[in-house]
């Protein structure tokens, strides 16, 4: 049951990701990422991790596809052809394969490491994050703080703008 | 998490809170008349703000004494209290403090250096600084974090505030130079994760201590013999290597060289730089050592492309900028000669790996003399570069006749970047190529020696040009003249004698260097 769910999943996820990259659309590209990432949180459904669905379902499937359709929208894209095509694509498609070829052996060649905890409940996701996560917790925190200063600067210093 | 923790961290606290006060005093700040005399004092404001972080190392390093690490509850200074909730993610040892002295030194001297360049932006002086300090967090926690998730928030914290800045000018070549950092530094941050998605699937741990229990076991024979953790190693490489920028990883630097402000790129190129190496030094000597043989090999051929690409091409350069990108690619190759010969062969058969920590020691006093070279060129390319209005090297035609004191400073960098006595870098590459040959790298000696000899062309070519060319009837105009200040001599004047000092009295250095590599605990 788990094999066909996965396999449905699976599927999905790569057409998805097929669909980003042979649509001349940006806007339907956009939109076919969306399919993947949300596939993507079947996945996590699938192996008990129902934070990181949810997770990956707020963040990927809601704020960047989001923020992605807005940059389009925003970015005076009439002005420009609404395509996401050009002459490197081949160069591309070899370099993906090539990726694809050296990363595939190795999940053939050796075994996963078994680590436990399959289910992991909120509350111990909690618990961990502020212990035994607690020092790369904090230092997210002060980079979220530089991405807004960052932004900030650039997005606000127009010439001519006080 | 108790008061204990709270100590262990403090260094990096007070550099993150001289960060934030640095900003929020900015506000606080008058802006009295034209240019902003009350701003005037912040670059000093930041200058005594980093004493904080100083003298917390200072205080850590003589309370270590015979302990390899402040974090309770490790396997030394255990004394019966609870393990510490920061044990696993960092590890304040000599190692790290080695390089929170390195940090917080160059991010002093970049401050005094930037007093007189900040002058020219009209606003968000205090975030500049802010910034800059931020990331200079992000680089003392890289040197201390022996976890992978650790290691790759901290690589983010040092990386996005020198995007920002690398942008800051908002002007063409300034943002191109930042959004070319920001997507290769995102890309190579990705490859990174995915190196460190698979070493934790192949080994089931992100701590660098357990990964390399695991890797002992799976790797029996020396052979490598884990194809999926050997993917993941050379991902993490890939990763490194952006940061460190060594090639093929390099095509970023000239660009972002070029475009940024000239401090950013002076910190930028020895500060993150310093960091990059302290990770690598760390995920490779304490993670997978026993595997060694294999990556030494692999360091060896980054470092040979390393010298020779950026020495090749650094010859046709007519930017001076874009020669100091391609100057530090080369020297991110002769510092990955000193990685790759921290790994010895052993007398009794070539399949075991040998820890010689001549290769690692002759790194960490390379980027010492490194960071006093390059500081000190960059200092005098931003002083220049406001006289001269340029940064061509024709710009700096004559330059004696008009700027003894900058020429004079600007040509002892250079020859010190060559290698030539009596300074750092001298005794740092004859220190790097010996423990190459140690390790039976003598090829790689030859190639560094080789690479050193071409180098001496176009560094050559900048002091003629300087001291024999024909300067120009009339003087562009630089700008910002009239405000000169004496903190970015002191800062120049600082860097060279911590250049000269390295070369005449390399003891100290070296003494810090072996303790530290010590505490990698190999």
């Amino acid at each position: 049951m788990a094999w066909v769910l996965f396999i449905a999943l699976a599927v999905v996820t790569l057409g998805g990701g097929l669909a980003v990259v042979a649509t001349r659309n940006v806007v339907h590209a956009a939109l076919a990422l969306l399919v993947s990432l949300v596939a993507v949180a079947g996945v996590y459904l699938l192996v008990y991790a129902e934070f990181l669905a949810l997770v990956q379902v707020l963040i990927y499937g809601g704020a960047i596809v989001i923020v992605l359709v807005f940059a389009i929208m925003l970015t005076r894209s009439a002005e420009y052809p609404r395509t996401s095509d050009n002459r490197q694509w081949p160069l591309a498609a070899v370099a993906a394969l090539g990726l694809l070829a050296v990363l595939v052996p190795a999940f053939l060649i050796n075994a996963v490491q078994d680590t436990e905890a399959k289910n992991a409940a909120f509350t111990g996701i909690a618990q961990s994050l502020f212990t035994t996560w607690a020092v790369p917790f904090e230092i997210a925190s002060l980079v979220l703080l530089v991405a807004l200063i960052g932004a900030i600067i650039i997005a606000r210093s127009g010439p001519g703008e006080n | 998490m108790n008061a204990h923790d709270l100590y262990v961290v403090s260094p990096y606290l007070a550099m993150a809170g001289a960060a934030a006060l640095v900003i929020i005093l900015d506000l606080f700040l008058p802006v009295s008349g034209r240019g902003g005399r009350g701003r005037g004092l912040l670059p000093y404001a930041a200058f005594l703000l980093l004493a904080g972080p100083f003298v917390l190392s200072l205080i850590q390093f003589y309370d270590l004494g015979d302990a390899a690490n402040l974090v309770r509850g490790g396997d030394a200074g255990s004394d019966g209290a609870e393990a510490s909730i920061l044990l696993g993610s960092l590890s304040v040892d000599r190692f790290a403090l080695f390089f929170n002295f390195l940090v917080t030194g160059a991010a002093a001297l970049v401050v005094l250096a930037s007093t007189e360049y900040v002058r020219l932006m009209p606003r968000f002086q205090g975030e500049y600084f802010g910034l800059l300090l931020f990331s200079a967090t992000g680089m003392m926690l890289l040197a201390a974090a022996t976890e992978l998730i650790t290691i790759y928030v901290a690589l983010e914290l040092t990386t996005l505030p020198l995007a920002a800045l690398g942008a800051f000018l908002l002007n063409g070549r300034s943002s191109e130079a930042g959004i070319k950092f920001l997507i290769i530094g995102a890309i190579s941050s990705a490859l990174m994760l995915y190196g460190m998605a698979l070493v934790f699937g192949f080994t089931g741990s992100t701590q660098l201590s357990d990964i390399s229990s695991a890797v002992a076991r799976a790797g029996g024979g020396g052979a490598f013999g884990n194809y999926a953790l050997l993917v993941g190693l050379v991902l993490l490489v890939a990763g490194f290597g952006f940061k460190i920028s060594a090639a093929p990883f390099q095509m970023w630097v000239p660009d972002v060289y070029e475009g940024a402000p000239t401090p950013v790129v002076a910190f930028l190129s020895v500060a993150s730089k310093a960091a990059g190496f302290a990770v690598l030094l760390r995920v490779m000597f304490t993670g997978f050592f026993d595997v060694s043989l294999d990556w030494a090999v692999l360091m060896a051929a980054l470092a040979a492309a390393s010298m020779t690409i950026g020495n090749v091409v650094a010859i046709a350069q007519s930017n001076i900028r874009r020669l100091f990108g391609y100057s530090t690619i080369a020297h991110a190759g002769y510092l990955l000669v000193g990685v790759a010969a921290g790994v010895g062969t052993a007398q009794s058969g070539p399949e075991t790996p040998v820890f010689a920590s001549i290769g690692p020691d002759s790194v960490l006093f390379y980027l010492g003399a490194y960071t006093a070279a390059n500081l000190t060129a960059f200092f005098a390319i931003a002083a220049i570069g406001q006289r001269v209005g340029g940064d061509r090297i024709s710009d700096y035609a004559g330059l004696v006749t008009r700027s003894p004191g900058l020429a004079i400073i600007l040509a002892l960098a250079l020859i010190a970047l060559i290698g030539v006595p009596p300074t750092g870098i001298f005794i740092a590459k004859l220190y790097v190529f010996t423990a190459a040959v140690d390790s039976g790298l003598a090829w790689l000696a030859i190639v560094g020696v080789v690479n050193s000899a071409v180098s001496a062309y176009y560094y050559v070519r900048i002091i003629r040009v300087m001291f024999l060319g024909q300067p120009p009837a009339i003087y562009q105009d630089g700008g910002a003249r009239s405000a000169r200040s004496a903190a970015p001599w002191a800062a120049m004047g600082l860097a060279a004698a911590a250049l000269v000092f390295m070369g005449v009295a390399p003891g100290f250095v070296m003494g810090a260097a072996g303790a530290a590599v010590r505490a990698l605990g190999v």
